[in-house]
């Protein structure tokens, strides 16, 4: 296994312990396994479905591509940092709910998180922008349509 | 492990949002690879990297020195039955003297990491000879048996009429579609628990748990109680999760090692880990008459099921019958066969055999409709069932068909606007950064329609258990239905609530020690069967509500209604809140709904073996670039029979995600193989459909005709979309292109170098072989 390694984390505003861990686990494997924050999802582990989307010292970064040693000093922001409370939901989770963008729910935090990046940073996105900043976020079950339609929504919602 | 969900709004007909919904956007619900029990080990299974060898031993002794690692198991250590399957148990747990896929399961390691779990097993020596694989699907009936029970897994004719009819027109054609993969987004996962009398509890996603329990007792040699099933949250199936996945192999690492055992697969075992959907070659001939009326079908299908049987025969069964398609014909002469080889081994996909033979079914009315100088939308028309007509099975159609009205609409529906030469960068086909010449952009439309037949049939007595208990005005409904996230949980909800006018329904979580089977969620079926257990449910506690409320109140039991969520008497004499209808008394009623019998087809493939179908029409617009063979998929326009729409949103979810496979499968998806091994087990490789592939869907109309005997009216609407939007988009791509394209995916090649090479047919069979006798 290696040397296990002690460090700590800054997710969603906490600064958490992570103790005897390998030094190879990724931030995707840390947060779901060690800090019990499985909001991050594991469909490929390879960089590629988006369902493990986190934000990383405010850039939107698959976790399962960053090693969590390496992610020391930075702030993360997952899913399960979004909502301002427990009985809170988002303006976007809100739109996913209401417009039927969850199916399965597997991608939906990774859509939710690359969501809140997109309109963080372009708050009035067109149809295509908003098909290209979430062309890296797979989902196998909405064929987008409904996913689409919450972005839409939660723009509206943003612009009233 | 499971919360309960509840939630308070949403009768039937209306747009509910699901009770699931909150956690899921928060994060919070519990997939089944999000679980995790106190000391808990993580296993790890591996795999042949052969598609055939035989295996002359099995050194466990160094994985077992790894620190950390607590049990590794072979064939040797599984104490029940070493096989298992669906249908009959031809596939081993672990392999232990011949592998018939890459991939196949030969040990399976438990350890304290997973990196230790996944280290042990590449630290088993696993002494292989290769042996060559027997993969070409045309070829393997006559082959050299892979296996005792020989290459062929089942052969479905059908025949009817006049086998020498013959018609003015004759139109042929080889066909294929490739090996399409579910690339359901969460892996298979699973955590099982061992009790101290030997028994275990596994929490697993799923698509039947009853079914999982049965094959797994026969393997653990454990009595079903003993085997405890509970669903845990379900990242989508579409057909993937019908076979065992882990099943077995976790629950002998955890009644081994007396810990919690957590598995989870990377997608590359996904890949290799569950069946696809079977690759298919057939060979079509269709006789018609000088007006486009169809005389005779001729058709020979051969379906490539891989190492083992899983669900073969149903699908081999499925594409034979619905070889023709939704049209009328009364001569038919029709050989499906699934066949053996050391390809992965393939099942249950959305679609189910239907897919493949529409491919073919749609190709071949629009080469009648160019023959004829038939707009191939008015040659359909010419052909549809209606109620009343017979099936070339000689079953006649008593439910609703309205073919033509689904063509009539979506033919109907405006093309979209614009066009190559005015769209942005990023909408010609290839997307930004490829070279596209506008000039080189050609649009082309495509036209489609299928039949597909909804729940089990063939003379299974097909099923579902329900719960229904209500106590001061709040219903518990316990159903051992499987949400894979098409909606039923949320269905449940709004039953209860228009049956019995109760706000709150709570969904007990499901598993096999509380309630009966539900069955599969596939084939179309948990709307009618599951919503027919729990409305039989409700209306039974209903019953009981009436008559304690008559009896109690000195009223008759026939003037009681529920009215917004009141229970009233004809006079108004009484008016209750459901709540306090019958204080302190609990009422409990379990049923099993059945649907109407089936029977078995004869040797020639006649029988009423289906209870419904369904039929849907697809009109695919796509933008082909010539020179790179690009695609873009432009818009989809779609009408669908519904019978009845229950949810409107979770409709439009399924018509959506289904076409969306359905692009999938026609211009990229393929499972790539090479004498047997599979090259692109990735999401690198194997590629589905972004947001930027994705084409509007344009809903022309969802035909509502109540179908008779479904407990709501509703059909099933998960596997239509799926079906003709393939042979819709490949229509376009040939209308753009003058091409033939006679295989799924159309792939760049197939149009970029067309002409220019040998053709895309895989093997050297002929074109025009004799249809079987």
């Amino acid at each position: 296994m290696g040397e296990l390694i002690d460090y700590q984390l800054r997710v969603n505003g906490r600064e958490r312990d992570v103790a005897d861990a390998w030094l190879g686990e990724s931030l995707l494997y840390v947060l779901r396994e060690r800090l019990g924050l499985p909001g991050s999802k594991n469909a490929c582990e390879q960089g590629e479905c988006g369902s493990c989307s986190v934000l990383m010292d405010g850039k939107l970064v698959c976790s399962c591509m960053v090693l969590a040693a390496g992610a020391v000093g930075c702030d993360i922001v997952t899913v399960e940092g979004l909502s301002a409370g427990e009985d809170d939901l988002s303006d976007i989770q809100a739109a996913f709910l209401a417009e039927g963008g969850v199916q399965c729910g597997f991608c939906t935090p990774g859509f939710v998180v690359s969501v809140h990046d997109l309109l963080e940073h372009n708050p009035d996105p067109t149809e295509l922008e908003v098909r290209e900043a979430v062309s890296g976020n797979l989902c196998r079950c909405t064929g987008y349509g409904r996913i689409l339609a919450a972005v839409q929504a939660a723009q509206e919602t943003r612009r009233a | 492990m499971s919360t309960a969900l509840v939630t308070r709004r949403g009768r039937l007909g209306e747009s509910t949002p699901r009770p699931d919904g909150v956690p899921k956007v928060r994060g919070e619900f519990a997939f089944s690879s999000d679980m995790s029990a106190e000391g808990m080990l993580w296993g790890h299974i591996l795999r042949s990297p052969h598609p055939a060898a035989v295996i002359h031993g099995i050194d466990v002794s160094e994985a077992l020195r790894i620190p950390g690692v607590r049990a590794v198991l072979t064939s040797d250590d599984v104490p029940g039955r070493k096989t298992y399957g669906l249908d009959y148990p031809d596939q081993p747990v672990f392999a232990w003297d011949i592998v018939r896929f890459m991939g196949e399961p030969v040990a399976a390691v438990a350890a304290d990491h997973p990196d230790t779990a996944r280290r042990a097993a590449k630290a088993i020596i696993v002494n292989y000879a290769p042996t060559e694989p027997m993969t070409d699907p045309v070829t393997a009936a006559d082959a050299e048996p892979i296996h005792p029970l020989g290459n062929v897994l089942h052969r479905q004719r059908v025949r009817t009429g006049d086998p020498d009819a013959t018609g003015a027109v004759v139109v042929e054609g080889r066909y294929e579609t490739a090996m399409q993969d579910q690339a359901q987004m969460g892996p298979e996962s699973g955590l099982a628990i061992p009790g101290e009398d030997g028994s275990v509890d596994l929490y697993i996603a799923t698509q039947w748990l009853h079914i999982d329990q049965e094959q797994m007792a026969a393997c653990l040699a454990l009595p079903l109680e003993k085997v405890r099933l509970h669903l845990a949250g379900v990242g989508g199936s579409f057909g993937a999760r019908e076979d065992l996945s882990m099943q077995v192999q976790i629950c002998l690492l955890a009644l081994r090692t007396g810990r919690p055992v957590k598995m989870v697969y990377s997608r590359e075992e996904s890949f290799l880990g569950h069946v696809h959907r079977h690759p298919a070659v057939m060979w079509y001939r269709h006789h018609a008459d000088a007006e486009g009326r169809l005389v005779k079908v001729e058709a020979r299908i051969i379906l490539d099921g891989g190492a083992y049987l899983s669900t073969s025969t149903a699908v081999t069964m499925n594409a034979a019958c619905m070889a023709p398609g939704p049209y009328r014909v009364e001569n038919a002469v029709v050989e499906a066969v699934a066949v053996r080889t050391n390809n992965p081994p393939c099942g249950a996909m959305r679609g189910f055999g239907s897919v493949q033979a529409c491919f073919a079914h749609e190709a071949q009315m629009d080469k009648l409709a160019a023959a004829l100088g038939i707009d191939p939308v008015e040659l359909r028309l010419r052909n549809v069932l209606k109620s009343g007509d017979s099936l070339i099975t000689g079953q006649v159609l008593r439910g609703t068909a309205p073919v033509a009205e689904v063509i009539r609409t979506c033919a109907a529906a405006r093309l979209p606007a614009g066009g190559p030469t005015t769209a942005a960068e990023l909408e010609l086909p290839g997307g930004a950064g490829r070279t596209a010449d506008r000039n080189r952009v050609r649009r082309g439309v495509g036209f489609a329609v299928s039949v597909k037949n909804l729940m089990y049939g063939g003379g299974f007595d097909d099923y579902s258990s329900a719960r229904c208990r209500l106590e001061d005005g709040v219903a518990t409904i316990t159903c051992a239905a499987v949400e894979v996230g098409q909606g039923f949980v949320t269905l449940a909800q709004q039953i209860a609530r228009e049956v019995l006018g109760v706000t709150e329904v709570i969904l007990a979580p499901p598993g096999t020690a509380d309630i009966g089977s539900a069955g599969s969620t596939s084939a179309s079926r948990q709307t009618w069967m599951s919503g027919g257990a729990v409305q039989k449910a409700c209306l039974a506690v209903r019953e009981r509500l009436f008559t304690s409320v008559a009896s109690g109140h000195g009223v008759a039991r026939e003037s009681l209604e529920i009215l917004d969520g009141r229970i009233v008497s004809l006079d108004r004499e009484l008016d209750l809140p459901i709540s306090e209808a019958s204080p302190g008394e609990v009422l409990e009623e379990t049923v099993e709904f059945h649907h109407a019998p089936t029977a078995e087809l004869d040797a020639d493939g006649q029988g009423d073996a289906f209870v419904s179908f369904a039929f849907a029409a697809h009109r695919a617009v796509v933008d082909v670039d010539l020179d790179l063979g690009l695609v873009r998929v432009v818009e989809i326009a779609t009408s669908q029979d519904v019978g009845r729409v229950l949810n409107p949103v979770q409709l439009v979810g399924q018509l959506e995600g289904g076409i969306a496979q359905g692009v999938g499968l026609a211009v990229m998806e393929e499972i790539v193989l090479d004498h047997g091994r599979v090259r692109n087990p990735s999401f690198t490789d194997y590629v589905i459909p972004t947001a930027l592939d994705m084409p509007p869907v344009h809903i022309a109309a969802l035909i509502e005709e109540a179908e008779p005997g479904s407990p709501m009216g509703a059909k099933g609407a998960g596997e239509p979309p799926m079906i003709s939007s393939v042979a819709a988009v490949v229509a376009a791509i040939r209308n753009a292109t003058g091409l033939e394209l006679p295989r799924a995916p159309v792939r760049p090649q197939d149009i970029a170098l067309a002409g220019s090479g040998p053709g895309p047919a895989t093997g050297s069979s002929p074109i025009n072989v004799e249809v079987s006798p």
